[in-house]
């Protein structure tokens, strides 16, 4: 018999769902630590380098924000989804097609903009998403077609359709034929909330979508509905709720906040629309969303620590020479050993033998 | 190991990296600090790894005097500014960003560094502080159309693009122009695959070409997956940025490779010196910007000696890759007889001559 087994709880742990989250990053840590020491790096400068630098000036800071803005646009929304088992994977898709909007709006009034052309780029923006997302959902309750794959492969479609549009109609006419479009005029620009950084609007708007997330869930009976019908979908069934309307509710919901998104980044620190406008800020947020556990604010968190993860890539490329590959494999073992640590959840850790049952 | 011990180990730690630290420091304040920014990942053995290859160069030539630094597979997005922020909030006096996509943020970025140099590749805006340089690569691709004419015996040449940008577009026109002129019976069928490096899409890209009948196999990607199908199903193929004959012995006819090793010296050189200028560069055969790749020696020596000719024509200036007459795919005249193309013309290209399938992807 085994010196360290695992035995299963009677109730999931309370504080273990807390207290996981911060394990798993110690146990990257020191991981990260040990392999630094095992690639020859100076692992307490490397980590520095990683995670210290990159935030030790308002610079730093500033773009922490401005890298984590869209993921917690993007990760609030799909996270409702998921609560109610209502799986849009395809958030990549509605963030661009909500730039197409948004900017397609912002070059349609260029030279004729006025104060009103941002909030309704930001409406075009949302209206994009809203309208990507409504694709699955309308097939999901009219043909029960799986969202998962009608909105992962509406993603390509969306991508497709922004390579088109800076290859032709969004084109620079003076840009020399390359597939970008023009410099938003001042008009169309998200305005700076923190001078000397890049933090634009688009954080407030990400930090309201966090607010707002969270009453929604905890104070709200739609809310509540949410969590019933993911939890255990035959007694949301019983108690009459509408499953109909929470599907159309999230993913809306979730393809407005990335269509926001993706207007956020080509009015805010992009300028411009270009083929290329999220580096997969919507993949990444289905990943800060099961960190910071579907919780509005662990994913405010997680995405600041999805973001800094991506920065403190390129400062220590920069200060040390680590090879870029590093940042993924920091991101691998912070998932791997946050899932390995959720057993902590419902099981508990026992050191010895099993006592003889009599 | 207890914890007090762990404690004194991790200082002790903490105080050598402090030693550490400001000991790189002391040594690299007298050095110039010269930044490269990538659009992929140097080990693409292609357009950044010959990009690194330049840099290289710099540090062997000029190690003594300078440090170099170089941040790979950054997004041509939001992030890209940040990555040539950092660099010259860092102490870099000399920054490379080498894909069109930084063209933007290199000009945002230089505006808040007055006191830092830019060099910005294959773009066209400069300012005080930011220059341009960029290779004539559809030169190549003239001496290689010549070459692929004699080579082919299908008549259908498999052409694998990136993006429809001029720089493309142009390359594609300068080899059909060529070999055309060597073999007027000859097509070309292009695939766009939309992303500089994505070895998958490549691959597949060039499946398809050889698949509707194509025998030779030329990219304008950078990576070598191209060039090991041409390899698998026996055909002929040529490399791109690099040279990529190892992936390929035997399919590998030659390829355009770029140099940067020569410009970028000498633009570390001018900054030592105090006498660096914004200007555009943008240099070909002649400059030692671009070069071919050692022949396949399966290839007859009568058409070494025809691309050897070519090669020699364009350095001499006797021939140019757009010379009149060119036609259109309608057949209209757009360069006339007796007239070549205009740098403007070559650098807004976005028409196919005639010869080329299909169309631009507008």
């Amino acid at each position: 018999m085994s010196l360290i087994r695992l035995e299963p709880r009677g109730q999931a742990s309370k504080a273990m769902v807390y207290a996981t989250p911060l394990l798993a990053v110690a146990l990257t840590l020191l991981s990260g630590f040990i392999l630094f020491l095992l690639l020859g790096f100076d692992p307490v400068k490397a980590l520095h380098a990683f995670f210290i630098d990159p935030v030790s000036s308002k610079r730093g800071i500033g773009e922490l924000i401005v890298k984590a803005t869209p993921l917690v646009l993007c990760a609030v929304g799909l996270a409702i989804g998921f609560r109610a088992n209502v799986w849009n994977i395809g958030a990549e898709g509605q963030l661009t097609m909500g730039a197409i909007a948004g900017g397609g709006l912002a070059l349609a009034f260029y030279g004729e903009g006025g104060w009103w052309l941002l909030p309704l780029m930001v409406i075009g923006g949302a209206a994009g998403g809203m309208a990507w997302a409504a694709i699955p959902a309308y097939l999901r309750i009219r043909f029960n077609a799986s969202e998962i794959l009608t909105s992962l492969m509406l993603t390509y479609v969306a991508l497709l359709a922004l390579n088109y549009l800076v290859h032709g109609p969004y084109r620079d006419p003076d840009g020399f034929a390359f597939p970008e479009s023009r410099l938003f005029e001042a008009d169309a620009v998200m305005p700076i909330l923190w001078s000397g950084t890049r933090v634009h609007l688009g954080t407030a708007f990400a930090l309201f979508a966090v607010a707002a997330g969270w009453v929604l869930i905890a104070r709200t009976f739609i809310g509540f509905q949410i969590k019933v019908i993911g939890l255990t979908p035959a007694a949301a069934g019983y108690a009459g709720f509408d499953q109909k309307r929470i599907i159309w509710l999230s993913l809306l919901l979730s393809g407005g906040l990335a269509g926001i998104a993706g207007m956020g980044e080509i009015a805010g620190p992009i300028g411009q629309i270009t083929p290329s406008v999220s580096p997969g800020y919507g993949f990444t947020a289905i990943i800060v969303a099961f960190l910071g556990r579907l919780h509005p604010v662990g994913i405010l968190l997680a995405a600041l620590l999805m973001a800094l993860s991506f920065i403190g890539g390129e400062a220590a490329q920069i200060a040390m020479g680590l090879p870029k590959a590093i940042t993924g494999v920091f991101q691998g073992m912070l998932l791997f050993f946050l899932l390995a640590c959720d057993v902590l959840i419902r099981y508990r850790v026992r050191i010895g033998a099993r006592r003889a049952v009599a | 190991m207890n914890r007090r011990t762990m404690g004194k180990t991790l200082l002790g730690l903490a105080g050598a990296a402090a030693i550490a630290l400001s000991v790189g420091t002391a040594a690299a304040q007298d050095k110039l600090k010269v930044g490269f920014v990538y659009v992929g990942p140097i080990s693409d053995h292609g357009y950044s790894y010959q990009h690194d290859q330049g840099r290289l160069a710099v540090e062997k030539q000029l190690g003594d005097k300078v440090t170099t630094t170089y941040v790979e597979n950054v997004p041509e997005g939001a992030d890209a500014e940040r990555v040539i922020e950092q660099l010259a909030a860092s102490g870099h006096k000399l920054i490379f960003t080498t894909s069109f996509g930084f063209m933007n943020p290199t000009l945002k970025v230089a505006q808040r560094y007055p006191d830092v140099k830019f060099e910005h590749a294959t773009g066209y805006k400069r300012a005080a502080n930011v220059a341009t340089y960029s290779a004539r690569f559809y030169e190549g691709r003239t001496v290689i159309g010549a070459i692929v004419g004699k080579m082919t015996k299908s008549n259908v040449i498999g052409y694998i693009g990136s993006f429809p940008i001029p720089e493309v577009v142009s390359g594609i026109n300068a080899f059909t122009i060529a070999l055309r002129e060597q073999n007027p019976k000859a097509e070309v069928r292009v695939v766009w695959v939309n992303s500089w490096y994505d070895p998958g899409k490549e691959a597949e890209a060039a499946k398809a070409l050889i698949d509707q009948g194509a025998d030779v196999i030329v990219q304008h990607t950078d990576s070598p997956a191209p060039v090991q199908t041409a390899q698998e199903r026996g055909l002929w193929s040529v490399g791109q940025s690099s040279d990529m004959t190892r992936f390929g012995p035997k399919s590998h006819l030659t390829a355009i490779v770029d140099d940067w090793n020569g410009y970028y010296v000498d633009r570390v050189k001018a900054v030592l010196d105090g006498t660096w200028k914004s200007v555009d560069t943008w240099g070909g055969f002649k400059d030692k910007m671009l070069f071919l790749a050692p022949y396949n020696p399966a290839i007859p020596a009568d058409v070494v000696a025809l691309a050897d000719t070519i090669k020699a024509d364009i350095m001499s200036g006797k021939r140019h890759s757009f010379q009149g007459p060119v036609k259109d795919q309608s057949g209209k005249v757009v360069i006339p007889e007796g007239k070549t193309a205009t740098d403007e013309q070559i650098l807004k290209m976005d028409w196919y001559v005639e010869g080329v399938q299909g169309k631009v992807p507008k």
